[in-house]
């Protein structure tokens, strides 16, 4: 049983880490961005982005098919049903939740000490890497929450990734496919192996040095 | 005089079993008379032309056509399209198909085959009928394998599929409480019981996904002369798949519509239901209203050229063939004791 | 004469549409201490937000050792000036983190400037104390060697001891009078204080409303001001 079990779980891993990464990258330095030199009409993409952070998945599983379907604009990539559509999906779906709470947390660093830091000679690179030093507490629970919020994530990637066994089928898709035939055992068994990665990462998150300040 | 009557009846009945019909030829095209199980897919496929193109000659606009009816056939347009077809990935080939297919076990049981013979990976999509040919419909699948005849006419009609074949079938039953409480056990007609489950107002609980369970469902429902409408008189659509709905059943105490090889596969983990119409196996099922047949239909490259459609052509070709025909009337036989799924393609 | 190390002319920085620092010419002399006083709210600090390069001015013209500054200043011109502030804005690092943190911007090895500096500003060995659980008037200290390890040509002071007791006041006071008698370091400090103004600096300027109403020699500034209301500033009579 676990021989069928592990590609599931590496592809969960696999999906969910990639886009995490690829949020990571593109989220935090805009999230960190946005809370140090707001954009005109800022007001507005903050109301974008805190609607972002509750998007349901998915609406963002549709929006996803439709772009990469082959009579969609972008389906000359060929990633539908692959687990680059997945990790599309979830990207989309963590970015938000990432810049949105990076900015938070950026935000809740002392505007003085930015001032400080730049008048030690640091350039806009160096201050936003000192500010998000500063706030990596919050930061990492940004990242943490998005991960949480993908691997546990069905809607998209069942509709953009097919569950197709073998190529595109992780956790949340196997625990609905065991459940729809009555294998309750091994989607509970499923279940867990998804709730001790909930748990692990929280488990970082709670441990990570600078928690208490 | 008698004998000469008996022969000549002999060779009609002979003559109608190739269901030819009448045709006469008319200025650059024919005339067709419809005969009994007459498609316009079927007229199309026998004068090598198109479903659309009897359509606009005839002025229809679905895909109704009754006995005696008289169509025009135009001249005839090659049935396989010869358009540069450039599949966008050559070694996958995505096959849209059911939940039943997936789940029974069927398609794990002869795919390998498929893929070994053509070096070529197939992606099972597994969804409901209706969902599987929207896939095909946007040119997303490369072939669809479904279970909902007036669905896959329009899916063809429309343009989206061509190449349509039938594969298998199974039927359905209807199961439901142990203590079938609207007492529809033995009967013989679905559209009876079903009448009588709405007359005592038990619970009945419809996928209510599109799929081909639902629209044979509705189908039923509308030959009784009923259109219920959920939340009201018991009865649900949930919106689930085949398990889903069987689960749900189980829990509530529901009658439903369940194809007979979904409720084989499930019916050890469904302890409160009972198989209450439809027989003890596919050859014993009373009411024909329950038959459920299987096409296999290409998504169209003319529409869609970046599908499979050389594979899609092979794998048509390859699950109608008399040795995949014969795998999968075996399938299930030594777990169940009878087949899931019965061949009717035969070989061309 | 030398050359001013700091000039400014007409210099108006003007928030929201109004002008909080309109100072129509100020010259700040190479190796000198510069108090500027004034009540809360004069500009003083916009004034030294200036100094560093952190803002450009609205209108007007700022030269640096002969420079004059762009509106978007070369890095390497901004480094040669850093401010400590009222509050020490220390990071939640260890004490060395803090005080390299001004080297390891600029890619430059701290080698013995960490020790050296700390030992300067009598906190020798808390190189490994977490800064922030220090004391304020420690935390001000490492703050202050925090720039005083770079090696500032102009080091800024905007309110370093308002918050701190009379040791830690005393102290600072002597490590800044040191860095300018031993190191020749030009520095503009900001005050509230007059008394302070009057032991630490060479002149004073006053600052009311961003305007420069008074700049003389320390002596001058409390003996005998020009503008009366340097007069009643001196003798610690103004209200702020």
């Amino acid at each position: 049983m676990f021989g069928d079990l592990l590609p599931i779980i590496l592809l969960s891993l696999y999906v969910s880490g990639a886009a995490l990464i690829i949020a990571a990258i593109i989220g935090v330095p805009l999230g960190a961005g946005m809370a140090l030199k707001p954009l005109p009409g800022q007001r507005l993409v903050d109301l974008i982005i805190y609607t972002g952070m509750g998007l349901p998945p998915v609406v963002v599983g549709l929006a996803v098919y439709l772009l990469l379907s082959r009579s969609g604009p972008i389906g000359f990539l060929n990633w539908l049903f692959t687990p680059s559509a997945m990790i599309t999906a979830q990207v989309i779906i963590a970015l938000p939740l990432v810049i949105g709470l990076t900015s938070s947390a950026v935000q809740a660093v002392d505007p003085a000490l930015r001032l400080q830091v730049r008048a030690l000679g640091a350039t806009p690179a160096q201050v936003m890497r000192t500010v998000l030093w500063e706030a990596k507490a919050g930061v990492t629970a940004a990242i943490v929450a998005a991960f949480g919020g993908i691997i546990s994530e069905v809607g998209a990637v069942m509709l953009v990734g097919g569950n197709i066994e073998g190529s595109t089928r992780v956790l949340t898709t196997a625990i609905v496919l065991e459940t729809r035939q009555g294998n309750f055992g091994l989607a509970l068994a499923l279940g867990v192996v998804l709730l001790t990665f909930a748990f692990a990462s929280n488990f970082v998150l709670l441990r990570l040095p600078g928690r208490r300040s | 005089m008698k004998r000469t009557i008996l022969v000549f009846l002999a060779l009609a009945l002979l003559f109608s079993t190739f269901a030819i019909g009448s045709v006469a030829a008319q200025d650059g095209g024919t005339t067709y008379t419809v005969q009994a199980g007459d498609s316009l897919y079927r007229i199309a496929a026998k004068f090598n032309t198109t479903v659309s193109a009897i359509q606009s000659a005839n002025g229809l606009t679905g895909s109704a056509i009754r006995i005696g009816q008289v169509l025009k056939i135009p001249a005839s347009a090659p049935a396989t399209p010869t358009v540069p077809n450039t599949p966008a990935d050559p070694s996958t080939l995505i096959l849209a198909t059911t939940t039943s297919t997936a789940d029974s076990g069927l398609l794990a049981a002869i795919l390998p085959y498929f893929e070994a013979r053509e070096n070529i990976k197939i992606k099972v999509i597994a969804v409901g009928t209706g969902q599987a040919l929207a896939i095909g419909a946007k040119g997303d699948a490369d072939v669809v394998l479904v279970h909902a005849r007036s669905q896959e006419d329009k899916f063809v009609a429309d343009g989206n599929g061509i190449d349509r074949r039938d594969v298998m079938y199974n039927d359905f039953v209807i199961v439901g409480p142990l203590n079938d409480p609207a007492g529809i056990g033995g009967l013989s007609s679905a559209k009876d019981a079903f009448a009588k489950i709405a007359a005592a107002g038990s619970p009945f609980a419809s996928r209510g996904d599109n799929s081909g369970t639902n629209t044979k469902e509705t189908s039923l429902w509308t030959a009784a002369g009923l259109k219920p409408k959920s939340g009201a008189n018991g009865y649900v659509a949930l919106g689930q798949g085949m398990g889903e709905t069987l689960l749900y059943s189980n829990e509530t105490g529901s009658y439903t519509l369940a194809d007979r090889g979904t409720w084989l596969a499930l019916s050890a983990k469904l302890p409160n239901l009972t198989l209450l119409v439809g027989g003890a196996s596919v050859k014993k099922n009373p009411d024909p209203a329950l038959f459920n047949p299987y096409g296999v239909i290409a998504v169209n490259p003319v529409k869609f050229p970046k599908v499979n459609y050389p594979k899609a052509k092979l794998f048509i070709e390859w699950i109608t063939s008399l040795s995949i025909q014969r795998r999968i009337y075996e399938f299930g036989r030594s777990l169940y004791g009878e087949s899931l799924f019965y061949p009717v393609a035969k070989t061309p | 004469m030398n050359r001013p190390f700091y000039r400014l002319a007409n210099v108006k920085q003007i928030y929201n549409g109004r002008a909080v620092l309109d100072v129509e010419n100020l010259a700040v002399e190479r190796g000198e201490i510069l108090a500027i006083v004034g009540p809360s709210g004069a500009g003083k600090s916009t004034l030294l937000r200036l100094l560093n390069f952190l803002e450009t001015p609205t209108e007007g013209e700022i030269v640096f050792d002969g420079t004059p500054i762009p509106r978007d200043p070369p890095l390497d011109l901004i480094r040669r000036a850093t401010t400590v502030f009222q509050r020490p804005m220390l990071l939640n690092r260890s004490v060395r983190d803090n005080v390299s943190f001004g080297l390891s911007l600029r890619n430059i090895a701290p080698d013995g400037r960490v020790a050296d500096v700390l030992n300067r500003v009598g906190l020798a060995g808390m190189e490994t104390a977490a800064a922030r659980e220090l004391s304020g008037g420690e935390m001000q200290r490492v703050a202050l060697a925090r720039a005083l390890v770079i090696r500032p040509d102009a080091l800024l002071l905007d309110e370093p001891t308002a918050n701190l007791d009379p040791y830690n006041v005393g102290l600072i006071e002597s490590i800044v009078r040191e860095q300018n008698e031993s190191q020749g370091t030009t520095i503009v400090m900001v005050t509230h204080n007059v008394f302070q103004a009057r032991r630490l600096a060479h002149r004073v300027g006053l600052l009311l409303n961003g305007n420069l109403i008074e700049l003389s020699p320390t002596a001058e500034f409390f003996d005998s001001p020009r503008d009366p209301r340097a007069a009643v500033f001196a003798r610690g009579e103004m209200a702020y």
